[in-house]
């Protein structure tokens, strides 16, 4: 893109000034606005992370899609891995007007410099792990969403606003297929149980390490990127799933989990963050397998790329030859 | 860190997608994506931009085609209509009791 007359030099302070404003005035920020590096960092960290996160997470559900029991199931479940790539790329898209390029971000992640949601380094063992990643997974995934479609960075929200319409689909159709099964055999009851006794806490840990232990939160919510704490999302998702599992027959596997009439909210217990903290180091039980999985498709893929782009180079060619005839012939 | 929209060597160009929701409507900038060329831009389109129907026509440019104003929101640009307030109907004191105006 191209800008038919640079600002005039104003100093920085002024810059600064017209920026606090905005995010004072719960406007957005738009790509090519002045805005602190630091903010320009902040961005590009999360919105990478992300991005990454929706593209690490077609692998788990996509192992199943050979496997699902019916044609409805998969034409289900591809459309959903087929959804996920799709807000990578929303998000990838969002993240590039921050300066930053595709290959550039790809290349942070194949080399573990970039993040992506821990919740991804666990394992599908069993079918009825489709149906809980939709219910849990992506229930978490909305009660984190939902709220940055109003975040202070423009292309983020907006890549938001159309992700968060297309996750409803996600986790009713994970929420269908749970009951399905608890409607089956004591045997896929049981499969149903097992897996959301693994995912539980897994879930539960996706909202982020608890705000006393948060650095960045204060300065992201100063900033309108974030606009409640990992706190407040996490009690958000225990009281809005814990009907839903009475509902559907399951229990959640937390002891300390009960009503408090006082505060109108469930207590529940504290996941392990020994374990989050592990996984996010690279210690969780598929972290290795999703990064090589991820290297392979993206070096394999390499040739594909340049043959697209030599293709529509020589298409170029040929086109501009053939005008030029043209041109000589009349 | 480069400008948004300037090819890197070896990556597809980035391209602007604009999509008609309906008959009867503009088309509306959607967001951004990378194609080798101008067809693959638009097939590529569909893919990640009308999974639902929002669609019933699609626009592809290469960003680095666009050009636009400048981003400063105070900028002079757009000061010759700041002060023409005599442009919107507001201005014109009507009497309450004439109608249809």
């Amino acid at each position: 893109m191209s800008v038919t007359a640079e600002p005039q030099s104003v100093p920085e302070s002024a810059l600064e000034e017209q920026f606090e404003a905005t995010i004072a005035r719960k406007d957005r920020i738009e790509p090519r606005d002045w805005m602190p590096e630091a903010y320009r960092r902040t961005l590009v960290r999360q919105v990478a992370q992300h991005a990454h996160s929706e593209i690490i997470g077609m692998q788990p559900e996509g192992a199943w899609i050979g496997r699902a029991p019916s044609l409805r199931r998969k034409a289900i479940l591809l459309a959903k891995v087929q959804d996920e790539a799709g807000h990578g790329l929303y998000l990838y898209s969002a993240a590039e007007t921050l300066g930053v390029s595709r290959a550039e971000l790809t290349e942070l992640l194949v080399t573990g410099r970039q993040k992506y949601s821990s919740i991804f380094n666990y394992p599908t063992l069993s079918y009825a792990d489709v149906g809980t990643i939709g219910w849990l997974v992506d229930g978490a995934a909305i009660c984190n969403q939902v709220p940055l479609c109003r975040t202070s960075y423009g292309p983020y929200g907006r890549a938001m606003i159309r992700i968060c319409k297309e996750e409803s689909f996600h986790q009713r159709q994970g929420y269908e297929l749970l009951r399905t099964m608890m409607q089956g055999t004591d045997a896929q009851r049981a499969m149903v149980q097992e897996s959301v006794d693994r995912f539980w806490w897994p879930s539960l840990m996706m909202f982020g390490p608890p705000d006393d232990a948060s650095p960045n939160t204060a300065r992201s919510m100063a900033w309108g990127v974030k606009t409640h704490t990992n706190d407040e999302l996490r009690q958000r998702f225990v009281d809005m799933t814990v009907p839903q599992a009475e509902a559907l027959g399951v229990t959640l596997p937390d002891p300390d989990l009960a009503w408090n009439e006082e505060r109108g909210s469930y207590d529940f217990g504290q996941p392990d963050w020994d374990e989050l903290w592990a996984v996010v180091a690279g210690d969780g039980p598929c972290n290795a397998q999703r990064l090589a999985h991820r290297t392979r498709a993206w070096r394999e893929g390499a040739w594909v790329r340049e043959a697209a782009l030599a293709y529509a180079e020589r298409e170029r060619a040929e086109r501009s030859e053939q005008a030029e005839h043209t041109e000589e012939a009349g | 860190m480069s400008e948004p929209g300037t090819p890197v060597s070896g990556e597809w160009p980035l391209y602007e997608v604009f999509v008609r929701g309906k008959r009867g409507l503009n088309h509306v900038h959607v967001g951004s994506l990378h194609a080798p060329d101008d067809d693959m831009a638009v097939r590529h389109a569909r893919d990640v931009y009308t999974r639902r129907n929002e669609g019933v026509s699609i626009w592809v440019v290469r960003s680095s085609a666009i050009t636009a104003s400048s981003p400063d929101e105070k900028d002079p640009m757009f000061a010759p209509s700041g002060d023409k307030v005599y442009r919107h109907p507001t201005f014109y004191d009507i009497p309450a009791d004439v109608p249809h105006i």
